[in-house]
Parts: C-alpha cells; structure tokens; sequence
C-alpha cells in the first residue's frame, strides 16, 4: 500500500478540488495556451480601446505597421527579440536544472563592459584580432558574474536567487562608473572608436554596411539565432545536456547515476555566464556604445519569464521572443500616435505585463485540473 | 465493571484505485486501556488509523465514539472529537520551540502568552511523567524528545483517544521503555491508547488487548494475557500460501559477493544497519526479509556505493573469472556498476531514484551508462533499441518509448526499472521491492526475469515484504531485524512462523534493557 | 559638522523609505512568498498615492492635512495591495514560479505606475508636485525639531512617518513574536504541511500576509514621494523607486527576516547609498557615486554568505521561502 500517493483522497468537504494533471496530450496543452494568448490580445484591445478608441482591428494593423512599417522598425525589432532571445537561451540551461539564475541583466552587462573596455584601451589591434579579444574576454567575464554566485552555491549552499539578483545591481553601477568616467573624459559618450570603428562588428568586413549580408544587425541576429540551435542541441542530444536534465529532476537520481552535482552545477553556470557575456559584446559591437539602461534593456529579466513559458526549450523561446518584442514594440508605436490620450510608452509595459500573466497563468491549467463536486455525491 | 468503549468501528471498508486497503473491519478501543493494531507492511493498520484521524474519510462503514455515531471529515475535526493521532513522521516547526508549537493553530479563548502555555505543558508533563523543556527549540530535540512533543501536543488539545503509529519505530530501548511507562500512566488516567505495531515484545508487554490485522482484513482481537508470541504470528501471517513460482536448483553457485562486519550510521547516530555479514552466491537467489526500514535500503546502497559506511566493514566482490577479489568499500557508484554489480531499488515514490520522470523510455535507459565512451554527443540508437526490447518482451504499457516515464502507471515504471538494469547484464543484480503494488500478473513476469537472472549465473538479491513470495522464489533468506542479521534460513524449508519470529526478534534488545 | 548632519539626515530618511518597503516584504515572505514585485509594487503604491494627494489638494478650497496623510496612505495601500492580490492569486492559487510572477509584476507595476499618473494627473508644464502634501508629509515636530540643538537636528527633524515607520517596524516584530496570528503566519512560511494539519487555513494566510504587505510597501512608495523627493514627481523618480524596491528587497535579507534589526540596518544602508556625496567635502576622500551605490549589494551579498555559513537556524529566512505549497504533493 502507498500510502503517500493515497493521502490525494484528503478532505472531503471542500467542493471545489485541484489536482495535479497526470498526463495532457500536445494539442490540448498548445490549445490552451493558444486560449490564453488571444485573451491577453482581446483583453490588451479592450484597454487600448478604452484610452484611445482605437478598434481592435485598426489596433493590431496599426502595431503591425508600426512595427514593420519601415526597414528601421523592423531591424530594431528583428534585434530587440534576438537579444531577448539570447539572455533566454542562456538561462535556459540553469533553469533548466532548477538552478535560479535571475542575474542575467548583471551578467550581459559585464560581458558588454568587458569588452568595452577592450574596445576602448586596445584600439590599436588589428580589427579581427579586437574583435576576437573582445569576444573572448565578454565571454570570460560573464561567466565569471555567473560562476561566483555558482561557487557559493556549490559550497555553502547559499542561496542563488537572491545572490544573483544583487550581482545585477552591481554590474549596473560598474557600468554606470565606467560610462560617467568615459563621459567626463569625452564630454560625450556617443559611439565608440566612431573614427576608426575598431572592434565594430562590421570592422570584420571592412566597415562597409552597404549590402544585405554586410548588415551589422543581421549577423547580430544570425549569431544569436546560430547560439539557440546549439543550445538547443546541447540540451538534447550531448551527454552534459543529458546531466542537466537529470540534476534538475532530482539530486537523488544524479547521486544514483552518480552524477556530481556540483560539478554540473559550475559547469552550466559558466555556459551561462558565457552565453549572457556574448550577448553584451555583440550588443556593443553592434550598437558601439554602452549604457546601464539599454544594453541589457531589462531583458535580464524579461527574459527570466521568457525561458520559463518556453518551458526552457531554445526553440519555442524564438517565437516567445518575437511575440514579446512584438508587443512591446507594437504598443509604443501606437504610444507616439495617441500620447495625447494618454497612451504612453509606459501603457506598453503594461500590455506586455498582460500578455506575459495571461500566458503564465495558463499553465496552471496544464498541469492541473479543476474538480468540481456537489456535495451530494460524497456521500 | 463493564469497560468503557470509547470507539467503535464496524464494517470499515476503504480502497485506493481498485486496491483495497480495508475490507469490513471491526475495531472496539475502550477508555483506560491499551490496544494494540498487529499486522505486517501493507495490512492495513495505518490506514485504519487514518480514517479516526480525518486523513482518510472511508468508503463505507460506521463510527461511533462514546457510542454516538460520527463523521470525520478531516483532522481538525478528529482533534474537537478527541481524537489525537501521532504519525511517524513528526509535524513540527523546526525552529519553534516546543510551546510554540503546541499552541501552533490552537484556537484557545484569552491571550496569546507563551508564558500561560508552558504552564499547561508543565502541568501535563507532571501528571504523565514526560520530561520536556517548552522552551526548547525543536530543531535542538532528539527524536525521542519530538515524539514526546508530539503527545503531549495531543493532550494539550484534551484527546482523549491517542493513537500512535510505530511509535518505536524511532526509539533505542531505554526510550521506548520509557514511553511505555508514560503510556501506562495515560492509560491509568482513562485516555484510551492504540499503538499501531509489528513488534510482538511490545504487544505482549505494554498492551492490554491485540487487534490484529492481515492483507486488509480483520482477523481478530485476543486479550494479552491469552496470548504468546508464536500465537500472535500465527494469527499475523496466516496460513503459508503455495505460490506457483519456478524455483530451479541451483547450478554450481560461485561466491560472488561477501559482506563482513558492515555497520552503517545514519545522520541522527542510530545504526541502521549493525555488523552485517553474509555471502551472496551466483545462480542463486538470496532474500531480504524484513519489517520495512530495518536497514535493506541501506544494506543495497552500500553494496552499490551510494552510502558511507563505518570503518571496519567489507564488501568484497569476486570478478567472473577472475582470481582478485576487489574491496567495493571507496569505490564510486560508476565503478561499482562498471564491475557488474547493478541495484535496482524501487523507492516509495517509484520515481525517486531510478528513472527521471520527464523523460522517456529510451532516454532512461541511459541514465546509469550515458557516460561510456569518449563522445560528446549522447548516443540515441541503442538506448532506443533496447527500450523497445524492453517495451516488447515485457509488454509495457505506454504511447511510445518517448512517452515521459511519469505517465506510465506505476507497474510499467517498474517494469522499466527491472528491465533496465538486467540488460545491463550484470553479474550481481540487486532489487528491492520489485513487486510493490504489482498486479499479479506483472508480478510474475518479474519473478521469472529474476529466475532467468539466476539461470545465468547472476547473484540476485531480491528484497521483498511478501513472505510467500520470499519462500517460493529464494533460495535462501536472509532476515534483518533492526540492522542486524537474525537469520539466514534455508527457503525450501523454511516456515513462515521461523521468519515471522525472526523478523519481530526484539527479544535480546529488550532484555538489555530490563537489566538497566 | 554640518556636513555630517546633512548626511545623517538624508540617510535617516531614505532608510526609512526603504524599511517600510522591508517591512511589507518581511510580512509576505514570511508566509513563504518572495515578492520580487516589490518594487513594482512600491511604484504602484507612489504613483496612486501620488494621484490621491494630487488631486485632493487641486480640487478644494483649503485642504485639510489629516484627510490628506489618510487620501495619500489608503490610496497606495490599495492598489499596491491589489497588485500584491494580483501576484498572490498567480503564485497562492495558481501555483505558478514566485521569481517569474514577481518580475512581471515589477515590470507591470512600473508601467501601470507610470501610466495612471499621466492619465489621471493633467499638467501642462510636466512637473507635477503635491506642494501640500509635501508640506504635510514633511513637517516637522514643533519645539522638538528646534530646540534641544544637535539632538533636535538629528533625531527630531523629520516628518512623521519617519516615526511611524519605527512605530511599524516595532509593532510588526511584537505582532509576529507575540500573538497567536504571528505565529501562525511564521508557521505557513516555515512548514506549510505542518501549519496545514494544525488547522490553519494556509492560503488565507498567504493572500492575507501579502496583501497587507504589499500594501505597507505601497506606503513606503508614497512616503519616499512626499517627503524624501518633497513632493515632486517626474518620470525618472520612478526608475529611482524601482531601485529603492529592490534595495528593500536586500534589506529584508540583510535583517536576517527580523523587523527589528530593519531599524538599525535600514539607516546603515541609508549611511552607504548616500556616502558618495559626503565623503569628499568631509574627509577628502573622493569615490565615485556609482561605485559608492554598490556598498548596499555587496554587503548584502556577504550577509547571505554568512546566513548560509551559519549553522544558527533562527537566522535563516523561512524554510519554505520560494515554494508553492500544494496539500496533495505530501
């Protein structure tokens, strides 16, 4: 008799009982998210009609205009939902053995000031040689933000969540420290190397931009996109991949396996680190500058939310990212139309908080199901 | 003077998903004395006792406490009849002291003051004799200290029914005996006292009556002073079933494994497994027999290296074919398996351990040899194959080898389990409670899975809770009684009662304790 | 001397911001809920306050100073305690991740908070300030604040709710070691199963506990506007209380889950984030602001370092911080 699984019949008089799903099928569970994201959209209309009166329809053409309206648009949408994707594929792999890196913000800014740096004081490198330098180093560094809170982790247990969260802040500041020194020493801090345009991305092809495959943004999209795929196959189909999945099952199972869980722990969290350090050195590559509030933009967190919808696959993380970036870029463009009324750039955080609670919400109907009783049927 | 009833049970019935865990039972339990609920794992005791509590509500069957009939939906309500259960796993807040937690959900009238409680406790402990500090943080207490915590909670609350489930379970003698004098004084004050056990001295020496329970059924209640131990498991483990299951002799069994002298501590100091010795031979199956929590789990898990073990102990492994023994005693879980020694333990939840629920057969399949060879990648063809192999000759019952193993119904998931670790052919091949919750027929295919091990020549070890089974498929028995080896008997001649008598062995234990 | 002061002051004030905001938060992870919609919600709390105050005083003759603290208080209250119902239904009763309901809640919370001011608050000149309240909210007690010198510069030159901020903080510590509803509370953060089988309804005491503490880090929202910024509201303010949100969230870890150590930690935190501007002219040393704001991190981090080195489990946060509790998964 097991009697653990048996105490579900528990207390009888509550007419209303959850219980845990054993099993959805594919369809049912896409279905009910399909469900929640048109409500996010229906219910986001109906607050955008409120303020602006602008119909559903109009609504959602106007965002679509805005957003692909013209090649700018589409290009800062295409690399918004790249960066937001990359933060996502490099938490998915900590996440995804349970393992709360929320510091992911802190972790892409100190790859991006790292780089910096080296863009900064080693301009006289030839250009692949920077560029190279810079990468290795951003890498480097945003394992390391990542690895510190792992170590301690490993060894004294202590919490990660919290730990990682406090290195955001400081990589803020690190940040701002070096942008007001930059600033103080320029009296501006437009682009970097703007002359020389050393460790540009495009400085690897000569820095002309003329030409669809010379475009800085594409190859900041490619890279990120080439980044999802490996991790996707990382996770699935390589033994450190397999690690990961059995060390976020249960502690019990990998000791079985005998699995060393720390070392997997610190293994994944420089891979991490490493993933979020790319993202802030192609950032700066691409946008040759940097800043506390947008290199990371808040996608550290953003995208702590996206890697958890996409139930850590890098794959469905791509289209999440789209549909996120969507949003929030749709939203703001219909801000500059309506500001008047009110309808603000801040009104698309909120359409975005909507869509991104309509969407978490639904997944307790995934893993749960509702049991409704009358009273009468107890007896 | 007629006695005072204090709870009647009649008619009882209760099942779980088709399995039935109480079929029509009567219990009478009177004001002043103490009963004791006798059975073995899974007969049925501690869910009996759970449907008193509230935890369980039954599917049929009447109550009635100081003969009017009840209800009993839920704790709370088993706490305003008087009724007070003690679990054996402790509900307490760890780091509120004792008082707090006894006036944790305590809807008393008046101010809330720490003071006024530790009052009443101190009262409470005079009255029965407990000895407990109510400032003392529970995180701090031993276990014998939490247990006490535990009943004097109840008390405070004014149950006057108290119902302890394996209350020694946990206890060194001294404790136990302790608790016994208590439970003697409670009894002296009226309040009406079941302990739920398996342990025949207890029964015998602090119990008024015995109640006893097999496979779910109620066989009878026999005055203490009527009884004897052999009575008692006579009454326990009935009548020896013959089971229809293959037990060929064995062919030229070869020592495989020799445990010495292992002893092996657990965190709060108790041994639970004290300087055990015996050699598993293969071709042959060897039994584990046991009341649950008697040292098999960790008995296994040493052998497989996954516990630390005392000094002075070894475990020793005899290679197919090769003349050096290896010491397994500091040698990885890896190795260990990579030198053919492979365990299969089916843990309470069936998930726990050997499989990871959210993934399929054939990703399973891998769990324990992913990290053979020198690639990177995770090999997908074999695992693949052998899962539906194994899908296939053990007519496992899911959508797809991919199909997470957490939706498989728990017989499949076993089956997984079983399967798995006798592909890897090894040489000693361990299994602990292979069968558990099994139908019949499932049950059977893994018992001839195990007679084929053994036709092999592999040393299987086979933990089990049924003794008919133990006694139709092993070719000897080995009995654990409180982490020590009290028997090892021959399974052909074997009798149930031997083992029964074997597995309750407190006998010497307590004695120790009366010469204090 | 004047300098130090100066210093003092501010960081005295601004501690007491961030500690009301610690103290809701001790309140909800208490039962076991991390809101890291804090600051979020404190926004939530600053933006609605704001609109109260705002509007009250623009839409009479001669505003009363009582009914303005109770327009200004119970309007962030309440809809940071909404936000705090919004977040309890996702992670209570939906049982979704507490990290990811949080962060969407902040993100949410700042624009909501950054919206309704702009829509309920019309201006033409975009600088919106609550003069009044600011008045209110900043007064100072009459002869105390003057009269006993450097004691009345120190210790009685703030406006009131820098007192009820302690008053708070000493009265949530008595509330939580002393009564009845306390100990249940700590017992639903510790060991849900427990308090469960003790008969305390734990989703009540969940939605309640962050409800209600939501709510007081909704006030400190308000409180950090009327006072601390004298009134003044502009777009960046919010970002600056975002960021004193999650320095309430540190500070909570900091005090080791216990209000009272709040009262001292708050204003060393305080002393920290504002050194930057007072270390130069008084004792030469010049650091930079941004690297000077990292002090109330770093400590942090080394505080949670050495919780987790301490085998002392009163020093612990509650055991089931972080986890949703579902009865049937005993």
């Amino acid at each position: 008799m097991n009697t653990e699984k048996s105490l579900k019949t528990d207390f009888h008089q509550s007419f209303l009982r959850i219980s845990k799903r054993d099993s959805i099928s594919q369809k049912s569970a896409w279905a009910i998210r399909a469900g929640a994201v048109l409500l996010a959209l229906v219910v986001n209309a109906l607050f955008v009609l409120a303020i602006t009166g602008l119909d559903p329809i109009s609504l959602y053409a106007t965002m679509f205009k805005g957003v692909f309206g013209d090649s700018f648009s589409r290009w800062e949408f295409i690399k918004n939902s790249a960066k937001l994707l990359c933060i996502a594929v490099a938490l998915a792999p900590a996440f995804k053995m349970r393992y709360w890196n929320i510091g992911g913000e802190g972790q892409v800014l100190m790859g991006a000031l790292a780089s910096t740096i080296i863009m900064y004081t080693c301009d006289s490198l030839p250009s692949l040689l920077l560029v190279l330098l810079m990468l290795i180093v951003g890498l480097a560094v945003g394992a390391l933000w990542a690895f510190i809170p792992a170590a301690f982790k490993a060894k004294f247990n202590t919490n990660e969540t919290l730990f990682t969260l406090m290195m955001n802040y400081i990589a803020m500041n690190l940040v701002n420290y070096y942008y007001n020194k930059w600033r103080g020493e320029k009296s501006a801090l437009g682009e970097i190397n703007s002359q020389s345009k050393k460790g540009w991305l495009s400085s690897l092809w000569g820095g002309n931009e003329d030409g669809f495959f010379l475009n800085e943004d594409l190859w900041y999209f490619l890279v990120i996109l080439l980044v999802s795929v490996l991790m996707y196959v990382y996770l699935k189909k390589t033994k450190h991949g397999y690690e990961i999945s059995v060390v976020g099952e249960s502690r019990n199972t990998a000791k079985y396996a005998g699995i060393s869980v720390n070392k997997v722990m610190l293994r994944t969290l420089l891979i991490s680190g490493a993933v979020c350090g790319l993202c802030g050195f192609l950032t700066v590559s691409n946008s040759h500058t940097i800043s506390a509030d947008n290199t990371a933009g808040g996608y550290g967190f953003t995208a702590i939310i996206v890697a958890w919808l996409s139930k850590f696959n890098t794959l469905t993380m791509i289209a999440v990212s789209f549909m996120v970036i969507f949003l929030q870029k749709g939203s703001s463009s219909i801000a500059d139309m309506y500001a008047r009324k009110g309808f603000d750039t801040s009104a698309s955080s909120i359409v975005t908080g909507i869509f991104l609670l309509a969407v978490i919400g639904s997944e307790f109907f995934i893993n749960y199901r509702l049991i409704f009783r009358s009273r009468k049927e107890e007896k | 003077m007629e006695p005072k009833v204090a709870v009647l049970m009649k008619g009882i019935s209760k099942s779980f998903g088709g399995v039935v865990a109480n079929k029509n039972v009567d219990l009478e339990i009177r004001h002043g004395e103490i009963l004791s609920v006798l059975g073995e794992n899974g007969s049925g005791k501690t869910t009996l006792m759970n449907m008193l509590s509230g935890i369980y509500y039954p599917d049929k069957g009447q109550i009635f406490i100081d003969g009017k009939e009840v209800n009993i939906p839920s704790p709370k309500a088993a706490f305003e009849l008087g009724i007070g259960m003690i679990h054996q796993h402790f509900k307490l807040v760890d780091v509120f002291s004792a008082a707090e937690n006894i006036a944790l959900g305590c809807n008393e009238k008046g101010r809330y003051s720490i003071a006024k409680i530790s009052e009443k406790i101190k009262n409470i402990c005079d009255k029965y004799g407990f000895d407990i500090d109510p400032a003392q943080k529970v995180y701090n207490m031993s276990i014998s200290q939490k247990q006490t915590l535990e009943i004097v909670k109840v008390l405070y609350r004014g149950s006057k029914v108290l119902i302890l489930d394996e209350p020694t379970a946990v206890l060194t003698p001294q404790e136990a005996k302790r608790l016994f004098n208590v439970l003697v004084n409670m009894k002296h004050d009226g309040k009406a006292i079941v302990i739920i056990t398996h342990k025949l001295q207890e029964v015998l020496s602090v119990s008024d009556r015995v109640s006893i329970l097999r496979k779910g059924e109620y066989i009878g209640t026999v005055n203490t002073k009527d009884a004897t131990e052999l009575s008692l498991t006579e009454m326990m483990v009935g009548k020896r079933v013959e089971l229809d299951i293959e037990r060929p002799v064995p062919q030229d069994p070869v020592e495989r494994l020799r445990v010495r002298n292992l002893t092996c501590v657990n965190p709060d100091g108790r041994k639970i497994l004290n300087d055990v010795s015996f050699t598993a031979y293969g071709g042959e199956i060897l039994g584990i027999a046991g009341i649950s929590g008697c040292g098999q789990k960790e008995l296994l898990e040493s052998i497989a290296g996954l516990q630390t073990v005392e000094e002075g102990g070894h475990i020793e492994y005899y290679p197919k074919g090769g003349t050096e023994k290896e010491e397994l005693i500091g040698k990885t879980p890896v190795q260990i398996r990579r030198l053919g020694v492979s365990l299969s333990f089916v843990p309470e939840d069936r998930l726990g351990m050997g499989l990871v629920g959210s993934m399929g057969m054939a990703e399973n399949m891998m769990l324990k040899n992913y990290s053979d060879g020198t690639s990177f990648f995770t090999e997908t063809k074999k695992p693949r194959e052998l899962a539906e192999k194994i899908m296939k000759e053990l007519e496992v019952v899911t959508p797809g080898v991919d199909t997470p193993v957490r939706r498989l119904s728990g017989g499949n998931v076993q089956k997984v389990l079983v399967g798995r670790e006798i592909a890897s052919s090894p040489t000693v091949l361990m299994t602990a409670y292979a069968v558990r919750g099994l139908d019949i027929n499932t049950s059977y295919t893994i018992y001839r899975l195990l007679n084929e091990q053994k036709k092999k020549g592999v040393a299987v070890i086979y933990v089990g809770e049924d003794l008919d089974v133990l006694l139709a498929l092993c070719d000897r028995i080995l009995v654990l009684c409180a982490g020590r080896v009290s028997g090892i008997l021959d399974g052909r001649t074997a009798t149930k009662e031997e083992i029964g008598l074997l597995m309750t062995n407190t006998k010497s234990v307590l004695e120790e304790d009366v010469q204090e | 001397m004047g300098t130090l002061v100066i210093w003092i002051n501010q960081a005295l004030v601004f501690g007491s911001v961030i500690m009301l905001g610690a103290i809701g938060e001790t309140i909800s992870e208490k039962a076991g809920n991390m809101n890291l919609g804090t600051p979020g919600i404190m926004c939530v709390g600053a933006a609605f306050g704001m609109i109260g105050a705002h509007g009250y005083e623009n839409s009479v003759e001669s505003p009363n100073a009582l009914l303005c603290i109770v327009i200004a208080l119970s309007c962030a209250f309440l809809a940071a305690a909404i936000m705090g119902a919004i977040y309890s239904f996702f992670v209570v009763s939906l049982r979704v991740n507490q990290n990811v309901v949080g962060l969407v809640i902040t993100i949410f919370g700042v624009g909501v908070a950054k919206f309704f001011t702009k829509l309920c608050i019309k201006t033409t000149t975009g600088n919106i300030r609550a003069r009044f309240a600011a008045g209110v909210f900043g007064k100072k007690i009459p002869w105390l604040s003057d009269s006993l010198g450097i004691a009345s510069d120190i210790l009685f030159s703030y406006g009131f709710m820098f007192y009820v901020t302690i008053v708070v903080a000493v009265l949530v510590t008595l509330f939580l070691s002393k009564t009845r509803v306390g100990l249940n509370l700590r017992a639903v953060g510790e060991n849900p199963p427990t308090a469960d089988a003790a008969g305390i309804n734990v989703s009540k005491y969940k939605y309640l506990a962050t409800c209600i503490g939501a709510g007081i880090t909704g006030c400190a929202g308000i409180y950090c506007v009327l006072d601390f910024k004298d009134g003044g509201w502009a777009t960046a303010d919010i970002a600056d209380i975002e960021s004193y949100g999650w320095l309430a969230v540190a500070l909570v870890i900091f005090s080791m889950w216990k209000t009272v150590n709040l009262i001292w930690g708050s204003y060393l935190f305080g002393f920290f984030y504002w050194a930057y501007q007072y270390l130069p002219s008084m004792i030469g040393i010049s650091i930079s602001t941004d690297l000077a704001q990292t002090l109330p991190y770093i400590i942090t981090i080394i505080v949670l370092i050495v919780i987790s080195l301490s085998k002392r489990k009163e020093n612990q946060g509650p055991a089931s911080l972080g986890l949703t509790y579902f009865r049937e998964d005993r």
